[in-house]
């Protein structure tokens, strides 16, 4: 019944952004292609940090996991682009519970340190055997739109096309996975691990499960950067891609897959409207250079302040303010709202005040 | 219950796919540089202008220093179009920033040619963001001019046929200083120490075609993210060496130093260009010193450094190339300090103006490849460029040059070489062009 909806829900929005991809033009196709790369990471982090209450500062590792495992399955073994994608997130997964053993021991600050020295030691493995992975200058791949379409087919668009569509997949796998037992399972070890193993919940192996579901996420983002970018490079994937990641989890709202869009939009979309504005406007070099990261900042804080919850969560209580819900329904920030109602909800607010408990330790 | 989130997954695809549309809609509109005037002979190029767009590091860590290039080179463009632009188009330098994040020079550079519908890439800065560019400009045809890295990898015009290097290149570069150690230092015991990436290396393939290897006695290596080289030092210092060659970037030739200053050793140093700015070095090891709690005369220590140089010496102000460029940085760029690196800039925008020029009255993409394949007379150089059809490399030679008093002193002739383990480093014999009376080309 719910997969159904959802997969009637992801055809439609297959056929919209087709749609969308034939009228726009070549760089717009490209930014589509750019922002589901940051959708599916986010995503997949969304759910770490939202359902299980783990923190990751490390899924930019698992994203040059995911990318480096495209690159030499694509030189050396020449896999076609279907059997690559889903390889690259079966490897990072791979990585993801490797570390989750570890990182289920973990919490709060400790989590967030073993976390962070992965983002940082990971990508330098490519500078210390460039042999394999090509040193500085990284690997290059190459991925041409299928001859059927055409010669004269914009790459680009064939570009969004993939990535939409495994956004679309891993959205919808997503969705069903929190509505699922499992997702129920994580919910209660987030809320309360002692009472969750008291139920008979095998907390460890939840936790361990989460990061393996959030490192393949990040492994087929990084495959969709590396094919979206031609280039898998260690410079690619800095200490701040995964706190960019962070930073937009938080911004479209924790532990919503529709926040995880939200994230994207602001993390492609804001640098490249404010660089146009600021370069339209004939602003000195380095003042217009350090715009886009001030501008980013600010859409930072502002949504901080307006809405905690991220955007999603705003958008939420301004759409219950003005539609049928009741306002007193909503109940003040912070307030446990009535278990029923949204118990289930993933995408829903209230789960934040639990989580907040968690961000704090993890980030404090 | 049911009901309660029975809407949820549609408004999110809704929600996805309306903001993907409404992100799509947004300026795409603007492009294209293909208007109906006779003489827009290609893309970016109007009756009455040369767009042209750039990936800089103007934030990140490569940034300072770096982020006065752009600036610098789009000063003399400003000079130029004052001065009745080229064949009366004016140029238009689009540089974004791509902050040393070759991901993100893709996206820019993706936005340049596609959204900004520019004629050409300029001065792409920096090896690894640029490599991620290359095959896609080359595969779409957009001329790749000039590339602000010595990597030897441009140089490919079966691959690249549309990529162009311009400043000396770093095998070159090692082979000259390589020359001159053979000579000078004959018999003495040589160290390496060097940045592990294609900048280093080429480098290091350099000095081995000059330097014989059993006088090489010990070779070091470091990487630019971590800053802990003592080991390094102690090693060369361990193994003799008696010179010391640094192909390194500036922070990293000033830990050398200091390093050595440590361990009471002190080899001559050989450095190469790219990290031997005396400006850059002097404040680089006053202000590590300060932070390792000491006080040191930066001038001082730089004092006796070997390195090369393919630019004229800042301080040789009776050179008209350095009096153009000093009264163009005065008039468009006064805010930024005239060093080394806005030398660079406006010295790469007046060989961008010479490859217009020669690139004919309607210039094309196909045209401007062929004028630089051409042959591109020798300007702010030192030594000529080798451009032909098969070769795209840049600039043939240099100096060798010592630092005094804080600046660079040019010793001996200008010193040309190719990039083959055979080719001799000889003697430039030609005198390098006076700059012409309007500044213009």
């Amino acid at each position: 019944m719910t997969l159904l909806r959802h997969l009637v829900a992801a055809v439609v929005a297959g056929a919209v952004l087709w749609a969308a991809s034939v009228q726009l033009s070549a760089f717009r196709d490209f930014q589509m292609a750019e922002i589901a790369v940051y959708v599916v990471a986010i995503a997949g982090l969304s759910v770490l940090i939202g359902l299980s209450g783990q923190i990751s500062l490390g899924n930019g590792a698992f994203m040059a996991v995911g990318a480096y495992t495209t690159a030499l399955l694509m030189i050396h073994l020449d896999w076609p682009l279907w059997a690559v994608l889903p390889a690259s997130a079966a490897v990072a997964a791979a990585g993801g519970a490797v570390v989750g053993l570890a990182a289920a021991r973990l919490s709060g600050p400790y989590l967030a340190g073993a976390t962070l020295m992965l983002a940082v030691a990971l990508p330098s493995l490519a500078v210390q055997f460039p042999g394999v992975f090509g040193g500085d200058q990284g690997l290059s791949v190459t991925v041409t739109a299928p001859a059927s379409l055409g010669a004269a087919f914009p790459q680009t668009r064939w570009l969004a096309w993939v990535c939409a569509l495994a956004t679309l997949v891993t959205l919808v796998i997503l969705a069903n996975l929190a509505r699922s037992r499992v997702g129920r399972n994580w919910r209660a070890i987030r809320d309360d691990p002692v009472a969750a193993a008291l139920a008979g919940l095998n907390v460890a192996w939840l936790r361990v499960l989460a990061f393996i579901v959030s490192a393949a996420c990040a492994g087929l983002a990084g495959a969709m950067l590396a094919v979206t970018t031609s280039l898998v490079s260690p410079g690619s994937f800095t200490l701040s891609l995964s706190i960019a990641l962070l930073a937009g989890a938080v911004l479209g709202g924790l532990g919503t897959l529709l926040g995880a869009v939200w994230g994207g939009l602001v993390i492609v979309l804001v640098p490249t409207y404010v660089t146009d504005v600021a370069s339209s406007h004939g602003l000195s070099g380095g003042v217009a250079a350090n715009i886009p990261i001030a501008a980013y900042g600010v859409v930072l804080i502002v949504v901080m302040l307006a809405f905690p919850y991220g955007i999603q969560g705003g958008l939420r209580r301004l759409a219950g303010q003005f539609l049928s819900t009741p306002p007193t329904r909503l109940g003040p920030p912070g307030q446990r709202p009535p278990a029923d109602e949204h118990a289930e909800d993933l995408d829903s607010p209230y789960r934040r005040p639990p989580v907040s408990e968690h961000q704090e330790e993890g980030t404090s | 219950m049911i009901k309660s989130f029975s809407l949820r997954l549609p408004v999110i695809a809704a929600a996805v796919t309306a903001s993907l549309v409404a992100a799509g809609c947004g300026s795409s509109s603007s492009s294209g540089g293909s208007g109906g005037a006779a003489a827009a002979s290609a893309p970016g190029i109007t009756s009455t202008q040369i767009l042209i767009g750039s990936h800089q590091p103007l934030t990140g860590p490569a940034a300072p220093g770096y982020s006065e290039i752009a600036p610098a080179a789009n000063a003399y463009f400003q000079y130029v179009n004052a001065h009745g632009g080229i064949n009366g188009r004016k140029i238009k330098y689009t540089y974004l920033d791509d902050g040393y994040d070759p991901a993100k020079t893709v996206s820019v550079v993706h936005q340049l040619v596609l959204q900004d519908s520019v004629f050409a890439i300029f001065n792409g800065l920096g090896t690894p963001t640029h490599l991620a560019v290359a095959p896609y400009l080359n595969s779409n045809k957009v001329p790749d001019l000039f590339i602000a890295s010595g990597c030897d990898c441009w140089n490919n015009p079966t691959t690249y046929p549309y990529s162009f290097g311009w400043q000396l290149d770093y095998v070159r570069e090692g082979k000259i200083l390589g020359a001159y150690i053979k000579q000078h230092f004959a018999g003495k015991k040589v160290g390496y120490f060097y940045q592990n990436d294609e900048f280093g290396q080429d480098g290091v393939k350099g000095l081995d075609m000059e330097i014989p290897h059993s006088q090489v006695v010990s070779r070091q290596t470091y990487v630019p993210t971590n800053v802990n080289i003592g080991p390094a030092a102690a090693a060369l210092k361990a193994s003799g060496a008696q010179v010391v060659v640094s192909f390194s970037i500036p922070a990293f030739t000033a830990l050398l130093k200091l390093a050595a200053l440590k361990l009471g050793w002190n080899p001559t140093f050989v450095v190469s260009d790219v990290g031997s700015d005396p400006m850059t070095l002097a404040g680089l090891l006053e202000a590590f010193a300060k932070k390792g709690g000491a006080t040191v005369q930066g001038n001082q220590l730089t004092q006796g450094i070997i390195t090369d140089g393919y630019l004229p010496t800042l301080g040789d102000t009776g050179n008209s190339w350095i009096a153009l460029f000093k009264k163009v940085h005065d008039t468009y760029d006064a805010k930024a300090p005239f060093d080394g690196n806005v030398l660079y800039g406006e010295a790469v925008g007046y060989a961008f103006v010479q490859a217009m020029l020669k690139a004919g009255k309607n210039p094309t993409r196909a045209s401007v490849v062929k004028a630089i394949e051409g042959g591109i007379a020798q300007g702010a150089s030192v030594a000529p460029y080798d451009y032909s059809a098969s070769d795209h490399g840049g600039m043939m030679g240099a100096f060798i040059g010592v630092i005094k008093n804080g600046a660079i002193v040019q010793q001996g002739p200008v010193w040309t070489t190719d990039t083959s383990a055979t080719g001799a480093v000889t003697s430039f014999t030609g005198t390098q062009p006076a700059a012409p009376a309007n500044g213009i080309p």
